[in-house]
């Protein structure tokens, strides 16, 4: 009796300390988030997805520019990283698991993986800015496809390291080549999970501002041309989120706010959809 | 190839289908079956049975090369499949595998619909119209005496279905390709008791059509279905016979501590 009693404590005590961590980790992301949604609230308005930025002194303005200029740049970056990075992490999973090259790419995969976005953004400022001579969306766009990469690789070698042995063994049973056994049956059976994993990338790069601020940098007019500076939504709450002017700062609330909302539903579809795989 | 071997009890009267001649198998440094020498007749059911580790899966899992797919895993002998020596590095192995099926542990059923499953051995092996692969569905699925529980649900994903009905599924698979060979690996231990009945029926079932190798842990079921039984016992082949022999006047020492239960 005396022994089950203490079992009881100690369960007691440790469950006490685990959700009092939990509460004090949600504690400060909850406060995040309403801090974001009150000071964003307020810019929020149909002006911000129809004007431009405003010029120093100007009333008003919007973020339509910048808006749709993190559109382009997330959208490109994300669809040249994932293709590579999902072809790579088959690469890893499926061929090269026990090669020497498979272990070093795995190794250097990691590396990037946990590099600071700023010295991918210096890298291609000094591989692609400084050698074409000037900012432009495309070296953005570049600079946030190196950051999709990593992440793409090691969730889709994760996924289809996690489909069952059996399974793939059962395709080739069949008399099936390995490419086949690869694109119709493990990359199947892991498909939840890596558009999860690229959805997840995309969240990530969605706030990222060090990589473009020496890339994409930003442009206070309405630009659609990647060979020109693109203005884009994390530099541009950067720029006046900075500035004294008190307009620009509610812009930058709204723009946070904006950025937080598509990264939240991001993440809520990313969560959706593997669930709904998981129950089919 | 009508004669029985020399070095152990099997006694073939038929026609063998599968013949192992000296064969050694590696993991790596280590040598996981010890010489062995047998050979399996033509739409009988035969059985390995010994207690785990002994290498009757392992032993399995060679007739379609499995051990293929992983690099420090490496065979030595011959495996004669109606003559032919399969370990002879000119043969193809995704031929090979259509005529020697195999159906696992656990059901493995692909991420797909019901008909997809059946159709995906198929299409690797034969190009056929839609209505012949349609006919090949149907005929798979009586076979594996799946049929009346799926056909109004071909495009379900096979995922959806019970455990049993997802080995009779990887079955159905299986004999889709029509092999000539069908390896069975302890396909009822994650089965039910009713399942495991179903499945038990099906293989005598399937003798008619198809030479079947089973490996089970189960001495009952090996006794219930299998007309030959081999016992293993680290890495040899300990004694091979008819089953009815086998279990009721084993001729080694060891074969009968293990059917007694007296170890293993």
């Amino acid at each position: 009796m005396e022994l089950l009693a203490r079992r009881k404590l100690t369960n007691q005590v440790a469950l006490t300390l685990s959700l009092a961590a939990m509460v004090f980790g949600l504690f400060w992301l909850a406060w995040i988030l309403v801090t974001v949604l009150q000071l964003g609230i307020d810019g929020l308005s149909l002006s911000l997805f129809t004007e431009m930025t405003p010029p120093p002194g100007a009333e008003n303005g919007g973020l339509l520019n910048a808006i749709v200029g993190s559109l382009i740049l997330v959208g490109l970056g994300t669809l040249l990283g994932t293709p590579i990075g999902i072809m790579a992490g088959i690469y890893l999973a499926e061929y090269g698991r026990y090669t020497w090259l498979g272990r070093v790419t795995r190794f250097v995969n990691d590396l990037l993986l946990s590099a600071p976005s700023i010295v991918i953004g210096l890298f291609v400022y000094a591989v692609v800015v400084a050698t074409t001579g000037k900012f432009s969306g495309w070296s953005g766009v570049i600079a946030l496809a190196l950051l999709v990469l990593p992440i793409v690789i090691r969730t889709t070698e994760n996924m289809l390291m996690l489909v069952p042995g059996p399974l793939r063994e059962a395709a080739f049973a069949l008399g099936a080549p390995k490419h086949i056994v690869i694109y119709k049956v493990t990359l199947r059976a892991a498909r939840s999970g890596v558009v999860t994993g690229v959805l997840l990338a995309v969240a990530r790069i969605a706030g990222e501002t060090a990589p473009l601020l020496f890339t994409a940098l930003s442009n206070q007019f309405w630009s659609v041309d990647l060979n020109e500076p693109m203005a884009n939504l994390p530099v541009t709450i950067f720029k006046f989120a900075m500035s004294p002017f008190e307009d620009w700062q509610r812009l930058a609330w709204a723009g946070v706010l904006l950025i937080t909302l598509g990264v939240l539903g991001l993440n809520v579809i990313a969560r959706v959809l593997f669930r709904a795989e998981k129950l089919h | 190839m009508q004669t029985a071997t020399q070095s152990h009890q099997g006694v073939i009267t038929g026609q063998a289908q599968v013949a192992f001649r000296n064969f050694n198998f590696y993991y790596g440094e280590f040598l996981a079956l010890k010489n062995i020498n047998f050979e399996m007749e033509k739409q009988k059911v035969t059985a390995f049975i010994g207690p785990s580790g002994c290498g009757k899966s392992t032993l399995l899992r060679t007739i379609n090369r499995m051990y293929d797919l992983y690099p420090n895993q490496r065979a030595e002998g011959e495996i004669l499949l109606n003559n032919q020596n399969l370990l002879d590095p000119k043969v193809d192995v995704t031929s090979l595998r259509a005529r020697v099926g195999m159906v696992f542990q656990k059901p493995t059923p692909f991420p797909m619909s019901i008909f997809d499953n059946i159709a995906f051995g198929v299409g690797l092996h034969e190009k056929l119209s839609r209505a012949d692969m349609e006919e090949r569905v149907h005929w798979a699925l009586v076979k594996a005496a799946l049929w009346p529980e799926v056909k109004d649900k071909l495009n379900q994903s096979g995922m959806s279905l019970s455990g049993g009905q997802q080995q009779r599924l990887c079955i159905a698979r299986g004999i889709a390709v029509k092999p000539e060979v069908l390896l069975l690996d302890e396909p009822t231990s994650a089965l039910d008791p009713i399942s495991t009945s179903r499945i038990e029926e099906l293989v005598i079932e399937l003798k008619n059509d198809f030479t079947i190798v089973i490996v089970t842990h189960n001495m009952q079921q090996a006794a219930r279905i299998s007309d030959y039984t081999a016992y293993m016992y680290l890495g040899e082949l300990i004694e091979y016979g008819v089953t009815d022999e086998l279990f009721l006047r084993p001729k080694k020492k060891e074969t009968e501590d293990y059917i007694t239960g007296r170890f293993g």
